[in-house]
């Protein structure tokens, strides 16, 4: 009965461990195997091993290092904005107010647009001629209506937060209200009979409660802001010049336009490593909060 | 009471109260201007966030000749016309784009990517919480750790590998890959759901002379069907979304998924005609859209498997 | 219909926890046999081994001639209502009671027949097409008798099945089980931890602790004849009153702390075990209603002080406390064995017209042929 039990079991589970090793065990091996490589595949060599090369290029060379600073700057602001706004909409939709349902259907809608879509929208929004954002500074007489936004060093960024941040918002605002919905109405109740203010019970309960959401919804953030590709792709494609690339861009032009798998595969190592140290502290912190 | 109706009990009670009991039920005047506060900054907040919606609708209905006039007026321009969509969905580019095409793309493979991650999961899910195998939360580990892999870092293995195997611009490279985006999230959800399914339920239909797989398929499948139908939504979400993979693995115009075909949509050597992007725009918007309307709890639910849970 | 036979069926688990020692058990065709105990004591893992929901370590099951251990349940012919019903929430009640019979492959109109059978025995009839969600209970619970009765099963298990009502469509439901166990006259084995529902439906019931069968008997002769301080403790509510005593030396007389009580030649006669204590510890058990408020003549007498009178209508609870160690059975109803474990605490029940209040000091009449007595080190009964 176990043994026809477990075999069962292994049966069932297998073809979807054997699917998730074919598309990311494999890969990361390869790469592995690669980044100790110089291997470009167009140029019909076989691999030749070069130990550290392809390391000592990402330090060295002129692309990575910007790119990763970008991609850093970026996580970091598009992270600490989206949670601030998500948290403070997340709470608005947590008090009882009629047409609640509607607004939280409505805030949520964004999320529905593909990302690279997203991109190309705000794109158009943010088009010198045809756009809404030069038009209506224009109309109101303030700076930046000749602004051609995404075609500048300085601002290309601020673009390209901005689509991220509509987009993305919403997403970090359902995750927190879901965990803000999980605290009991009764210890509320419980500390405004104690006394507490609507500013203790925020801080003292509201808060180490919604702990746990918050550090997932974090966590699920950093890890996409840190791997942004498509939003940059469709706005900028890393330009003007080299002013907005990121780290999955650079590691896909590697691997797609200059077929250097040696390179690419040392900058998806190192992808890879920063991705499952956050993960790792996803799986610890999750595991603090449910041990305690 | 609500915040954006009037305040009902502000003014004197009509009824006739005792002195002391009718200033408690007027609210304080900086209580309703907090609540008129909380209500604008609400407005304001979806307005905002809906306001791009507008602006896409608006300029994807307008005619070529009020594109080239420019940006008048944040109203919809006097002659609304549907050819953007027309030509969006009619007209091959001279590269071989056409977008109608591309979105049936992306429904089949959205479809498809639904199919398997269903069957494939449900199984897995199946076996996490019903059966006694060993080392449950090392797979479960895995699962998740392989959902949060970085995409573009496998672009360059997946490539080579599809080359050599001949599947290099096909469907199916697509909806394999597709998997890692929806495997993790889906095993999670569905084993969790399965788990909150009372053991009592299966024991009875085997009490009741049903086989192990009679009292999956009888009972077990049915009472965990709202599970696998918030799966199906979210697998086919998660593949609708997808850019990075099919800009890496397909080549051929007239297999371009939805995404991929708009990248290139309206761009002459001239100009840029917004008014088609936008349109195309609308289009890959608006189903998911709806599903994200009329299916919303479902998805937050499965959004948050494993997070909260 | 069959007779159930347990022969020396143990369960242990993966961790090396034995749920189940060795456990005989014989239900006759027919027989109502309740398996009763503490939380834990392994009653329900008799009950899913039976069912071939969990292995059997080791021992023999037979079911009729039939040795059944490595049958699924499918196979045994065997019909189970679970505590929490475990109702199809997608089929409706018609389909929940047919659902057996159609993995049976029975045709439609039978199925049809004896599903409407079912209902119109438990009252259903008009609840046919809804879906358990919509139904009260009482109802849903029907509806798991229904699922079973159907099949006309060779045996009944029934795990807690009225644990979920409230009260007192409890006690209706308890009369409705028996009686629609008699008309169908198959073996049962219907397991709870309510002592009451063990009394009042059990022809036989079996009293488990901790994986051993402790007592299996008629109810009666479990209240009056408990084997052990266990059974003692467990069966009868209020609880026996269990004393720790002192034999005097020449074995006539009784010491509870400062208060002693003869014991006539005549018990001494029946039961010359006693003799074997002379001079040493033995504990005494009196039931609540063997301790009537004492008369002017009586001379076998406890005197205690109330803390407390629950007054119930029929009768009056006193709880009271004397100067003798109370013992404690191991597992008894722990909910009043802490409220009033106080050194000495008691219960008697008596008259309810009596104007007794708390503070008072009272004088009961020991009825001292219906004492019994229990050996400390084994817990056994002292009988012979």
């Amino acid at each position: 009965m176990l043994a026809s039990d477990r075999r069962l079991g292994y049966a069932l589970v297998a073809p979807t461990v054997i699917v998730l090793v074919v598309i990311t065990g494999y890969p990361l091996a390869y790469n592995l195997w690669n980044s100790f490589h110089h291997y470009v595949v167009t140029s019909g060599q076989p691999a030749t091993f070069n130990g550290l090369a392809n390391y000592a290029r990402l330090f060295h060379g002129q692309s990575f290092l910007p790119a990763l600073e970008n991609t850093a700057g970026f996580t970091v602001v598009s992270v600490v904005l989206e949670t601030a706004i998500g948290l403070a909409l997340a709470l608005a939709l947590n008090r009882p107010f009629r047409g609640r349902g509607a607004v939280r259907a409505a805030v949520f809608i964004p999320w529905a647009v593909p990302t690279v879509v997203s991109g190309m929208l705000w794109k158009s929004m943010f088009d010198p001629q045809q756009g809404f954002v030069n038009y209506v500074l224009r109309v109101l007489h303030l700076p930046g209506g000749h602004v051609t936004w995404l075609a500048n060093t300085g601002t290309a960024w601020g673009a390209i937060l901005v689509a991220d941040a509509w987009r993305n918002t919403p997403f970090m605002a359902i995750l927190l209200l879901a965990g803000l919905q999980v605290i009991p109405s009764e210890i509320y109740e419980a500390a405004r009979i104690d006394g507490a203010t609507a500013w203790q019970s925020f801080r003292r309960i509201t808060l180490p409660m919604l702990k746990p959401a918050l550090m997932v919804a974090l966590i699920f953030r950093t890890l996409s802001a840190f791997l942004i590709y498509d939003v940059v792709y469709a706005m900028t494609s890393g330009g003007p010049g080299s002013s907005t690339d990121v780290l999955s861009y650079l590691d896909w032009r590697a691997f797609l336009v200059q077929s250097d798998f040696g390179y690419g595969g040392a900058v998806a190592v190192f992808l890879i490593i920063v991705c499952l140290a956050i993960a790792a502290a996803y799986v610890r912190a999750f595991r603090v909060e449910t041990v305690r | 009471m609500s915040a954006l109706s009037a305040p009902q009990s502000t003014g004197a009670p009509t009824h006739v109260a005792t002195p002391d009991v009718a200033p408690r039920l007027r609210r304080p005047p900086g209580k309703i201007a907090l609540r008129i506060a909380f209500a604008l900054l609400i407005v304001i907040f979806v307005v905002g966030m809906l306001f791009p919606f507008y602006w896409i609708i608006i300029t994807s209905l307008k005619s070529p000749a009020a594109l080239n006039r420019g940006t008048r007026s944040v109203l919809p321009s006097a002659h609304l016309t549907l050819g953007a969509y027309r030509t969006d969905l009619l007209m091959t580019s001279v590269t071989g784009v056409n977008f109608g095409r591309a979105l049936l793309n992306s429904v089949g493979i959205g479809l498809c990517v639904v199919a398997v991650t269903v069957v494939l999961t449900t199984m897995a899910g199946y076996a996490l919480s019903r059966t006694r195998i060993r080392g449950k939360k090392s797979i479960l580990g895995f699962v998740l750790i392989a959902g949060f892999f970085p995409p573009l870092a496998m672009v360059g293995p997946l490539f080579l590998t599809y080359e050599r195997v001949h599947l290099l611009d096909s469907y199916p490279s697509l909806i394999i890959t597709y998997m890692v985006y929806t495997l993790p999230l889906a095993t999670w959800f569905l084993a969790n759901f399965f788990s909150q399914i009372p053991h009592q339920l299966e024991e009875a239909a085997l009490v009741d002379g049903a086989t192990r797989l009679q009292a999956l398929r009888k009972v077990i499948l049915p009472v965990a069907a709202p599970g696998i139908f918030t799966v199906a939504i979210l697998s086919f979400i998660l593949s609708w979304n997808d850019f990075a993979f099919s800009v890496s693995f397909i080549n051929t115009p007239n297999m371009f998924t939805a995404p991929l075909a708009l990248m290139g949509l309206g761009q002459s050597q001239y100009q840029v005609f917004y008014n088609r992007i936008d349109a195309a725009v609308v289009m890959i918007t608006l189903p998911v859209a709806l599903l994200v309307i009329f299916a919303q709890r479902r998805i937050v639910s499965g959004l948050t498997a494993g997070a909260l849970k | 219909m069959a007779n159930v036979s347990l022969e020396r069926i143990t369960k242990i688990y993966n961790n090396d926890f034995e749920a189940v020692h060795q456990i005989d058990l014989e239900i006759a065709d027919g027989e109502f046999m309740v398996l009763v105990g503490p939380s834990g004591c392994g009653k329900t893992t008799v009950l899913r081994m039976v069912a071939g929901l969990e292995e059997i370590t080791s021992g023999i099951l037979r079911i009729g001639d039939r040795v059944v251990n490595n049958l699924s349940p499918k196979d045994r012919d065997i019909a189970m209502v679970f505590q929490n019903y475990a109702l199809y929430p997608h089929m409706t009640v018609g389909e929940n009671i047919g659902f057996g019979l159609k993995m049976r492959k029975l045709g439609k109109d039978e199925i049809q027949r004896k599903v409407r059978d079912a209902t119109a025995i438990l009252g259903l009839d008009d609840w046919i097409d809804r879906k358990p969600g919509q139904l009260s209970g009482g109802q849903r619970q029907r509806v798991a008798m229904g699922r079973a009765i159907v099949r006309d099963p060779s045996v009944f298990l029934m795990d807690e099945p009225l644990s979920n009502l409230d009260a007192k469509l409890r006690v209706h439901m308890r009369a409705e089980v028996s009686r629609i166990q008699r008309r169908l006259g198959a073996p049962t084995m219907y397991v709870t931890h309510d002592q009451t529902e063990a009394m009042t439906m059990g022809d036989r019931v079996a009293v488990l602790l901790s994986g051993n069968v402790q007592q299996c008997d008629a109810p009666q002769n479990l209240y009056d004849h408990p084997d052990n301080l266990f059974v003692a403790a467990f069966i009868g509510s209020p609880s026996m009153n269990l004393y720790e005593a002192h034999f005097a030396d020449d074995g006539t007389r009784l010491l509870l702390g400062s208060q002693s009580l003869s014991l006539p030649e005549r018990i001494r006669a029946a039961r010359p075990g006693l003799a074997a204590y002379s001079g040493r510890k033995i504990i005494i058990g009196l039931r609540p209603e063997h301790l009537p408020l004492a008369g002017p003549v009586d001379d076998q007498v406890l005197c205690g002080d109330v803390d407390l009178v629950e007054a119930l209508g029929s009768e009056l609870l006193v709880h009271f406390t004397i100067d003798a160690q109370r013992v404690r059975a191991e597992a008894a109803d722990e909910e009043e064995e802490d409220q009033f474990a106080g050194r000495g605490a008691g219960v008697a029940r008596v008259d309810p017209r009596l104007p007794i209040k708390p503070g008072d000091a009272v004088r009961f009449a020991v009825d001292v042929d219906r004492m019994q007595f229990f050996d400390p080190a084994t817990t056994k009964a002292i009988w012979a």
